[in-house]
């Protein structure tokens, strides 16, 4: 007999005029892995938010334990024993790892007693074989280790369902490995694990069952057992049936586009991030650039791009030697650049459509005439690059803010594609896009490298890169590990070296 | 020479008194992740009021609890406005220290107009004091000096080993990650920045009843600031606050001792010394920091 640890009835959240959730329902066995699927925005995290108590109200009941519950405040979720390992961790680098376990426990003396809760966590850690020097900063820990550190806080209040949101998406493919061990031992002791995830063919390997939201609706729960592949539950989430590869011919390398050579620099904080890189891409060829985040990607595509400065090496473009190149000099040279934030870097949220189309062309003539804007031209360009790439805005003078995160990528991409560039430069292209989007835009990468665009491609999405690129090269750490043909990139061929591991 | 030791010593914690209570304050508010420049403006309030209560109820004791409230209630606002509000920290403390100063100049000449006021007074503490040059230096001081190096290893007990210390130091990191954990991040802040009211308008009492028992007008003249800079050249961290505040002192002293030699006559450039070694301090030890992450942010919860 199973019971139910938690029934979600007719959940639904809005946000102002927006309906996050509408009439969710949701029902979680105790003891099982219980996967929550859907697309960027389909609603999973605000579910999991309502669940955890991180808003201020919610329609709909909750039943926890067969308990009709009101939760108020992550406090009552904490208190009923529900624990959440969000997505960017909630962890403080600057304290110590014992300091993060109690902050906030309502068991807390006035003066704290470290010593006995750094036994009681050392003994939790061992029991689940992850174990953590209690009294080191968070910040000395690696990604994987503070994830591990987010269970092990959850464990320590007694969490007996734990929620991941979207674990997976910064660990290595070993450190994946390590993470669903440890959720079959919980879930094998009588915990409940709710997996976040849009990775297909994680969920088919660890989940129990699977609830699939689709548009902050219910689109189905199925049992994991019962779907005969990933096709299946790509197409509950998209609504439609779905192309889960995309299409492409042996690359026609036609010389050498962009070379790096030796190349060294610095991160923000004064430490190399880039140990001697060397790459060379051909017209014509995609090379994927494959690593955990935060292992000197971000620096190589800032060196080139020309927003960081190498301490030593070289970068020619077009044989040209543009190490020391101004971002305008190296954008003249026919580099463009999708970035990896499209916030940050990408676009200016408070402006218009059409005005960020010109950020960078705007001193071309096509664009203005000493230094007067043609509008007309360019909003007819603007709705032209909006209707080509599918680009969804009421028209071209809406604020980039108001779209949705999905549209402004495409946007992005589709004003640096336009420009029909010589060598792309494409960080994460489809973050935050739905399979729909992500299918288009890979091909529109494909369709430039076959025309004899040279293409980097930065990402984290190992599927991906396995399945656009010629070749892809791994980098940890900020030296490059390996560059590894297509026909050979398998998860086993590339996890070791994402881990730093050469033979 | 041992008079000039003595003088000079008595001088540095004389004039560090005040900044090391108001920094500590600081370290409190600014590991909670606030930026209070209004801190000047408080003290100028603590200044007055000290003065103030002292006049009416003919106690220094009665003055300083009407500072340290007045310190408290402008805490209060200043929260109000930078947490519930989540107005800009900088704008609001620039407009504490704009109305401290007409405010003080106003009650000063409706209530005060510059009258002798009963002081804070020596209490030598017996034997110890008459331990030659030490008994002077450390032995023969005012209850609020006292009270002031007692509160030292208390902050840093509190910060780093209690309870609510860990919750001043986390809300300043990371707010959203206390929120998940259950802390009432709005209310951690007010308390932080209530108690660093508090303590701005103790030390402000002290600038004025601490020597002179009078209040002048704008008397505080920067030391709030000073104050701040003491709290980051301190580290934010209690007991390397003190030392920064008696170096600051120092160099103060250092001050009235040139004034007397043959350089005196270049006084402007000594008045610039405890500023410059401010800036000479704060520049070497820019990098070694326990600045908190979300220092000056608001904090929105969803």
């Amino acid at each position: 007999m199973t019971e139910n640890i938690l029934e979600m009835k007719n959940i639904t959240k809005r946000f102002a005029s927006v309906i996050a959730n509408e009439d969710v329902n949701l029902i979680i066995k105790k003891g099982e892995v219980h996967a929550l699927l859907g697309e960027n925005g389909a609603g999973k995290s605000t579910l999991m938010n309502c669940l955890y108590g991180m808003y201020d109200s919610y329609e709909g009941e909750i039943y926890f334990d067969g308990q009709l519950v009101n939760i108020q405040g992550s406090k009552n979720a904490i208190a009923l024993g529900i624990g959440m390992v969000h997505q960017h961790f909630m962890l403080i680098p600057a304290l110590t790892v014992i300091e993060n376990v109690v902050l906030g426990l309502k068991e807390n003396k006035k003066v704290l007693d470290l010593d006995s809760a750094a036994k009681k966590f050392t003994e939790l850690g061992k029991k689940y074989n992850m174990e953590i020097d209690p009294w080191i900063k968070v910040e000395q820990l690696s990604v994987g280790q503070q994830q591990r550190l987010e269970i092990l806080k959850a464990l320590y209040r007694d969490a007996k369902l734990l929620i991941l949101d979207e674990p997976t998406a910064v660990l290595t493919p070993g450190e994946v490995d390590g993470l669903f061990d440890m959720m079959t031992a919980l879930t094998s002791e009588g915990h409940t694990v709710i997996f976040i995830s849009h990775k297909l063919n994680e969920i088919m390997r660890i989940c129990d069952r699977c609830t699939v939201l689709r548009l902050g609706k219910v689109a189905a729960t199925v049992e994991i057992s019962d779907v005969k592949n990933r096709q299946e539950l790509a197409a509950l989430m998209v609504g439609r049936e779905v192309e889960l590869t995309t299409q492409k011919a042996p690359a026609d390398l036609r010389g050498e586009k962009l070379v790096v050579k030796d190349l060294c620099c610095n991160n923000d904080r004064g430490i190399p991030a880039l140990k001697n890189v060397s790459l060379e891409i051909q017209s014509g060829e995609i090379l994927g650039i494959c690593g955990v985040d935060g292992n000197g990607q971000s620096e190589l595509v800032q060196c080139i791009t020309g927003l960081r400065e190498s301490t030593t090496g070289q970068i020619l473009i077009n044989g040209h030697d543009s190490t020391k190149f101004n971002p305008r000099q190296v954008l003249k040279q026919g580099v463009s650049h999708i970035p990896e934030d499209r916030h940050k870097f990408g676009m200016v949220g408070a402006m218009e459509i059409d005005e960020n189309m010109s950020l960078i062309s705007y001193k071309e003539t096509l664009y203005s005439i000493k230094g007067i804007l043609k509008w007309n031209w360019i909003r007819k360009h603007s709705q032209k690059v909006c209707e080509d790439y599918n680009v969804k805005t009421p028209n071209v003078r809406e604020l980039a803010n108001n779209l949705s995160g999905g549209n402004q990528q495409k946007f992005v991409v589709g004003r640096e594609l336009e420009r029909d560039p010589g060598v792309l430069i494409a960080v994460h292209p489809s973050r935050g896009l739905d399979i729909g989007a992500t299918k288009y835009i890979q091909s529109q990468i494909v369709k430039q490298r076959d025309n004899g665009t040279a293409v980097m491609m930065v990402s984290t999405e190992l599927d991906e890169l396995i399945e656009l690129s010629d070749r892809i090269l791994v980098m940890f750490e900020g030296e490059v590990m390996g560059i590894v043909d297509q026909k050979d990139a398998t998860r086993e061929t590339l996890g070791p070296l994402m881990a730093g591991v050469t033979e | 020479m041992v008079d000039l030791i003595t003088n000079f010593l008595t001088a540095d914690i004389r004039t560090a008194t005040p900044l090391i209570l108001a920094a500590l304050g600081l370290v409190f508010s600014e590991r909670a992740g606030i930026v209070n420049i209004g801190t000047e403006g408080v003290m100028l309030t603590g200044a007055l009021l000290g003065c103030v209560g002292s006049s009416i109820w003919d106690s220094s004791f009665a003055g300083a609890l009407l500072a340290i409230a007045g310190g408290a209630v402008l805490g209060f606002i200043f929260a109000f406005f930078t947490v519930s509000l989540r107005s800009n920290q900088i704008v609001v403390g620039a407009a504490f220290n704009i109305f401290a100063g007409g405010f003080t100049i106003t009650l000063n000449r409706l209530l005060l107009n510059g009258e002798k006021v009963v002081g804070f007074s020596n209490y030598p503490i017996p034997i110890l004091s008459k331990i030659p040059i030490l008994g002077d230096v450390f032995f023969n001081w005012s209850i609020p000096v006292y009270l002031t190096f007692i509160a030292v290893p208390l902050c840093w007990f509190v910060l780093l080993k209690t309870n609510i210390g860990l919750k001043v130091r986390a809300v300043g990191e990371n707010p959203k990650a206390c929120d998940t954990v259950g802390i009432n991040v709005f209310r951690t802040r007010y308390g932080a920045i209530i108690f660093s009211g508090m303590m701005a308008g103790f030390a402000g009492s002290f600038v004025s009843m601490g020597q002179l028992s009078s209040f002048t007008e704008g008397m505080v003249a920067g030391k709030g600031f000073m104050a701040m800079a003491v709290c980051v050249f301190g580290n934010y961290s209690p007991i390397s606050v003190m030392l920064a505040g008696l170096l600051f002192g120092a160099a103060d002293a250092l001050k009235y001792r040139l004034l007397t030699t043959s350089i005196g006559g270049y006084y402007q450039f000594l008045n610039m010394l405890p500023y410059l070694i401010t800036i000479i301090a704060l520049c070497a030890f820019a990098k070694r920091t326990n600045k908190p992450a979300g220092s000056g942010i608001t904090y929105r919860k969803e």
